[in-house]
């Protein structure tokens, strides 16, 4: 079956306001008889639940930690990125549009992706208006930066804390909300399923995290911002509670999932430093401006090193390889992401990684520190360098930085058509938890574009042009639907405890995620996914006769709650490999080792593969059926990538 | 396995951790050894460790608050050895590593503690009151759309930087629970005088203060002793300037606004 | 409650009258002080029992004394009020408290301090004030009564110099925190001036504190039962002999 994406015909530029010309509209007196459900309080959710209260529908928003605040928006730190052209160097909406399409490596829908771009200007005035303290000019006026994929500086920041400020913009005005009654607040609330009736999206199932209690919820429309699923790797910058249940659970009851094996690897992370390691952290991306990444030539003189015996201060330039430079002469250390991890990788591959596990290699500020001074340098980073030593107890203006690829970002998601809707009516999918924007790879500083673009001015609109067509009725929880959605979701939490086993859910988790980093991760190929395949069916056999949980559902009990996400995890890693595998091309953050080009760069294959590969759940344990979305590129020129 | 350091030597430790099974039930601390700690982790990685040895002995794992794990998300909330996210300063508890401690060391470990702030389980605490402040008025009331063009009012670069310094409080209530009284001044304060420099803050200026400084006094938090262990302990650093800041907004909007109730 | 009321009642209100009443309290120290150091004056008390004449009948200073009494009045109800407020704030305390680390004892003590200077506070207007106002005092040349006289036998008793030298080391702890916190509270904290308030408020605590203990002290050391100097280190002693007898 090939799916639609009900993006208007017409000219790019005309599309979205022709659509919310198209759209039906709710009277504003009949709002209030609406109920929206929406799930995730990070920006997109934030930023829906606040904008669909304004517009006065009652909307019930959840969350689970203790407040929206934390969500794992707040964690991003480069910036956002808008089509103002204040610095009057030549930018428009067409071309951040068009920058985000070629950065996506051609795999994002062009309709979605001109609107995020129209939008991103409206989104940096609310945010202002908002009070958000973004970084100024001695004029008062606004800064920018730039960002990698851009030859123009459109990126609004607010220090290395753009996430956070936004976010707490977007958790201002739904305080706001709350506040005037127009939002329940439900927090420390975790979304177990959705519950379709008549085929419709008409509530969700939750369990408080406090008591313990399953609580059934219902509206006319449910919209998820649940975020991304990196963590299906365990180890991942994403926060430790980041979960594809919510998203998992709606593709179980029907709802498309979108290239799940778009995930992207982010090249300058602190490397793993034990078996203890919970997750990373990321080091910004303009380290790289003038850091320069190296590993020792020699396999021998890199076991040195692991071993403690020589030091890098000491390694002579003749025995040390800056395999960027030396591979890519034009772009050097500044390659784009994937290019950069992936070359990270082949080096610790051949054995010339440092650090004791030897997987990390040298980011040198040697260099530049001696071209400029230490002082300089610290102007420029010090917060990072801070961090880093924080965290390594190693002193990066005296001795190189260590750094190493790791999972950040999740392209992939539910499938949705241009109103923001999942293949289930009146489920509507925003943010990160969406496929929607990115394509094959995401550009630094669209993340808190996208959020905040779905929710503040897309989903507000679209959603209203499905509730104009369902009857203002009252709705409840009494449907025999939700009772047994109910009923589902304790019987799943009654089966966790009951099985007593060995393992606990933590190392099910990092088995998992040691597959899917082998090979699903910077590079696959078709017999490594083959084997993933078969290992990640047998772990997830072992969950469900091995997991070991103590305590009841009747409480907090955090180790239930981490085997509910992880069987969840279990079940994704699956698709995703399935996914890798149908894909015989390498784009953007997929990279198939059997497709590059002779110089060993991704290879795309647009004849067969211009497509979005949305799989539609059957049954369990049975093969999920693909459904293409075929993209059409009527305003760019698809071309081959290029950095040498 | 330790990363930067292959002779850093593995630890001892013995933890004196808070265990209470919900609200209702009052609690104690109690005793727990874990070994072969790493130097290189985290505190909450060790942490890890000792929870997935209970679950493996069959006993319940210690609850806590945790998650962005790199010191801004303000979920982590240990009182570590009688200090708010432990003896490291500038650091939340996420950040705080192994190597700050020494083989044989006994570390005690407690929730937050304010009567604001009701144990959930173990170390975890109900944090909801900081919320409830915010929604009496730490906005600014703007509806999405209609905003003016963000470079409409410049703002000069001093006050945004001030601004932004006020408004990095990450919530995370260090402050609360490292001061004598339980008070939420400094949290309070963060948001006051991040919207009263700011232009956009001005319409609202008086009854934010007056809500918000209301809603603060029903939580049940103290009052503020200007002691300045809120500030010695926040993790990113929320001066006290700020709390001179609401206090000056607070009379000011008392003496001039023109709400009698 | 009407607005006011409500303004009063509220924690940070409350710490306004704290601050108000406090600052106060600061320029009547100043004001006693400096009329004390009459004290130093060597010609048998005529100044000083002039001065204290003058304060215990011009009706501009026996009006202001009952501000002083509602000062120290509100002063102490707040105290009171907030205590239990911060009290009531975390009734479960931490098993392990480092507040040391993080903060002045000073500051964390202002109650402790300030109820040992309520103490003092009660003996001394007992001593002095009580029986200049009401008591029968001898009359000096000048007919003025004589509180000169009490003043050089009371500080002549050692339980009653250690009481009043005490008390005033708690003055200044409680001045050393008191004097920045007042301003910090009325929201006058300026990165240009608090420097300045700081410093000074430092220097105020330490010299109120020295000057007022440097009283009882010197009549304890240096006088006779008279007030008349000693001149010599045996003299100095004998007078000590008999000051702890």
């Amino acid at each position: 079956m090939n799916l639609t994406s009900k993006a208007p015909e017409g000219p790019l530029a005309e599309k979205w306001d022709k659509h919310k010309f198209n759209v039906k509209l709710v009277n504003p007196a009949n709002k209030r008889k609406y109920d929206v459900i929406v799930v995730g309080t990070g920006l997109a959710g934030a930023s829906a639940a606040a904008s669909l209260a304004e517009l006065g529908y009652n909307v019930k928003a959840f969350t689970y930690h203790d407040s929206p605040r934390r969500a794992h928006s707040i964690a991003a730190q480069g910036g956002v990125n808008a089509a103002k052209n204040y610095q009057n160097d030549g930018d428009s909406v067409f071309r951040l549009f068009y920058d985000t399409i070629k950065g996506g490596d051609y795999r994002a829908r062009e309709a979605n992706v001109y609107r995020l771009a129209q939008v991103s200007v409206n989104i940096i005035d609310q945010c202002v208006a908002q009070g958000v303290p973004f970084a100024r000019e001695y004029g008062g006026l606004l800064a920018n930066r730039s960002f990698g994929g851009a030859q123009v500086s459109r990126t609004f920041y607010a220090r290395g804390q753009t996430g956070q400020q936004l976010l707490l913009g977007a958790y201002s005005a739904l305080s706001r909300q709350v506040a005037y009654g127009k939002v329940k607040l439900y927090t420390r609330s975790e979304l177990l399923d959705i519950v379709v009736v008549d085929g419709q999206a008409r509530g969700i199932v939750t369990r408080n995290l406090i008591t313990g209690e399953t609580q059934t919820h219902a509206a006319h429309a449910v919209v998820l911002a649940t975020g991304g699923y990196g963590n299906v790797f365990y180890l991942s910058t994403n926060a430790k509670y980041c979960n594809v249940t919510a998203a998992w659970r709606a593709h179980k009851k029907g709802a498309y999932f979108a290239n799940p094996c778009f995930t992207q690897i982010h090249p300058t992370c602190i490397p793993v430093s034990g078996d203890y390691q919970s997750k990373l952290t990321l080091m910004s991306e303009s380290l790289r401006n003038d850091g320069r990444v190296w590993v020792p030539k020699t396999v021998e003189m890199a076991e040195r090193v692991r071993k403690g015996e020589i030091k890098p201060q000491d390694i002579q330039e003749d025995d040390r390889d800056y395999f960027l430079e030396r591979k890519y002469p034009a772009f050097g250390n500044l390659v784009p992401r994937d290019v950069a991890s992936r070359n990270a990788k082949m080096m610790c591959d051949e054995g010339r990684g440092v650090g004791s596990s030897g997987l990390a290699v040298y980011l040198d500020f040697a260099d530049v520190i001696k071209r400029t001074s230490a002082e300089a340098v610290s102007q420029k980073y010090g917060n990072l360098f801070e961090m880093y030593e924080k965290i390594t107890d190693e002193n990066p203006y005296q001795m190189p930085m260590r750094i190493y690829p790791a999972v950040h970002y999740t392209m992939g998601g539910l499938w949705v058509d241009y109103n923001l809707q999942t293949t289930i009516p009146g489920l509507y999918a925003a943010g990160e938890c969406n496929f929607s924007d990115h394509g094959a790879n995401r550009l630094g500083a669209s993340a808190l574009m996208q959020g905040l673009a779905d929710g503040y001015f897309v989903i507000p609109y679209t959603i209203g042009d499905y509730l104009a067509q369902t009857a203002p009725k009252p709705v409840t929880t009494d449907h025999p639907a939700f009772a047994e959605a109910k009923a589902g979701v304790q019987a799943r939490v009654e089966q966790m405890l009951a099985i007593k086993g060995n393992k606990t859910p933590d190392e099910f988790h990092k088995e998992l995620g040691h597959i899917m980093w082998e090979y699903c991760g910077m590079a696959r190929n078709a017999e490594g996914l083959k084997h993933a395949k078969a290992e990640i069916q047998r772990i997830r056999k072992e969950f469900w006769q091995n997991v070991k949980v103590v305590g009841s559902g009747e409480e907090m009990n955090q180790a239930l709650e981490k085997a509910g996400r992880v069987a969840d995890f279990l079940e994704l890693g699956e698709l995703m490999v399935d996914d890798a595998l149908n894909r015989n091309e390498s784009c953007g953050g997929h990279f198939r080792e059997e497709y590059q080009t002779p110089e060993g760069e991704a290879l795309r294959d647009d004849d067969h593969y211009a497509y979005v590969a949305a799989w539609e759940y059957t049954a369990d344990n049975q093969p999920e059926v693909l459904h293409k979305e075929e993209l059409v590129f009527e305003n760019v020129k698809l071309t081959q990538r290029s950095y040498k | 396995m330790a990363g930067s350091n292959p002779n850093a030597k593995p630890m001892n430790l013995t933890l004196k951790v808070w265990r209470q099974p919900n609200r209702q039930t009052e609690g104690q601390m109690v005793d727990y050894q874990v070994k072969d700690i790493s130097p290189d982790m985290s505190f909450l990685e060790m942490l890890d460790v000792l929870n997935e040895d209970l679950l493996h002995q069959g006993q319940d794992p210690v609850a806590f608050d945790h998650d962005c794990r790199e010191g801004i998300c303000g979920s982590c909330d240990l009182f570590i050895n009688g200090r708010s996210h432990g003896p490291e300063k500038g650091t939340t508890t996420c950040q705080l590593h192994m190597r700050k401690f020494s083989d044989g060391d006994t570390i005690t470990i407690e929730p937050w503690r304010a009567n604001a702030f009701p144990v959930n389980k173990d170390l975890s605490v109900d944090r909801s009151a900081f919320d409830r402040i915010i929604q009496a008025g730490g906005y600014v009331s703007v509806n999405t759309g209609g905003a003016p063009d963000g470079n409409e009012i410049p703002i000069p670069k001093d006050i945004a930087d001030r601004a932004f310094e006020a408004a990095t409080c990450i919530g995370c209530g260090a402050c609360v629970a490292a001061c004598k009284n339980a008070s939420a001044m400094l949290f309070v304060s963060a948001k006051v005088s991040q919207l009263a420099l700011l232009p956009q803050g001005q319409v609202e200026r008086q009854t934010r203060v007056e809500n918000m400084v209301a809603q603060m006094d029903i939580e049940g938090f103290g009052a503020c002793s200007n002691i300045g262990s809120c500030a010695a302990e926040c993790p990113v650093g929320i001066s006290l300037e700020n709390i001179a800041i609401l206090n000056r907004e607070f009379l000011t909007a008392k003496a001039a606004s023109n709400n009698l109730a | 409650m009407n607005w006011f009321t409500k303004t009063f009642t509220s924690s940070i209100g409350r710490k306004i009258i704290m601050s108000l009443t406090g600052l106060f309290l600061c320029t009547f120290l100043v004001v006693h002080l400096i009329g004390n150091l009459q004290l130093f004056k060597h010609d048998d008390g005529v100044a000083f029992n002039t001065y204290s004449h003058f304060m215990g009948t011009n009706p501009v200073i026996r009006t202001i004394e009952w501000g002083l009494v509602l000062g120290f009045g509100f002063h102490i109800y707040e105290a009171l009020m907030l205590t239990m407020r911060n009290k009531g704030a975390r009734s479960h305390g931490y098993a392990q408290w480092q507040a040391k680390q993080n903060s002045e004892w000073t500051s964390r003590n202002m109650g402790i301090l300030g109820s040992i200077i309520l103490v003092f506070l009660i003996v001394h207007l007992y001593n002095f004030f009580w029986r200049a106002r009401f008591g029968t005092l001898d009359a000096d040349i000048n007919h003025n009564d004589d509180l000169y006289k009490v003043v050089v036998t009371s500080f002549h008793q050692w339980w009653y110099v250690v009481l009043y030298v005490a008390a005033q080391a708690s003055l200044g702890y409680h001045l050393w925190h008191g004097f920045r916190s007042g301003f910090q509270t009325l929201g006058l904290n300026h990165r240009k001036y608090m420097p300045l308030i700081k410093n000074f408020g430092y220097a105020f605590a330490v010299i109120v504190s020295a000057g007022f203990a440097s009283m009882p002290l010197y009549f304890l050391f240096f006088t006779n039962e008279n007030g008349a100097l000693l001149t010599s280190a045996p003299a100095v002693l004998h007078q000590l002999a008999l000051a702890f007898n």
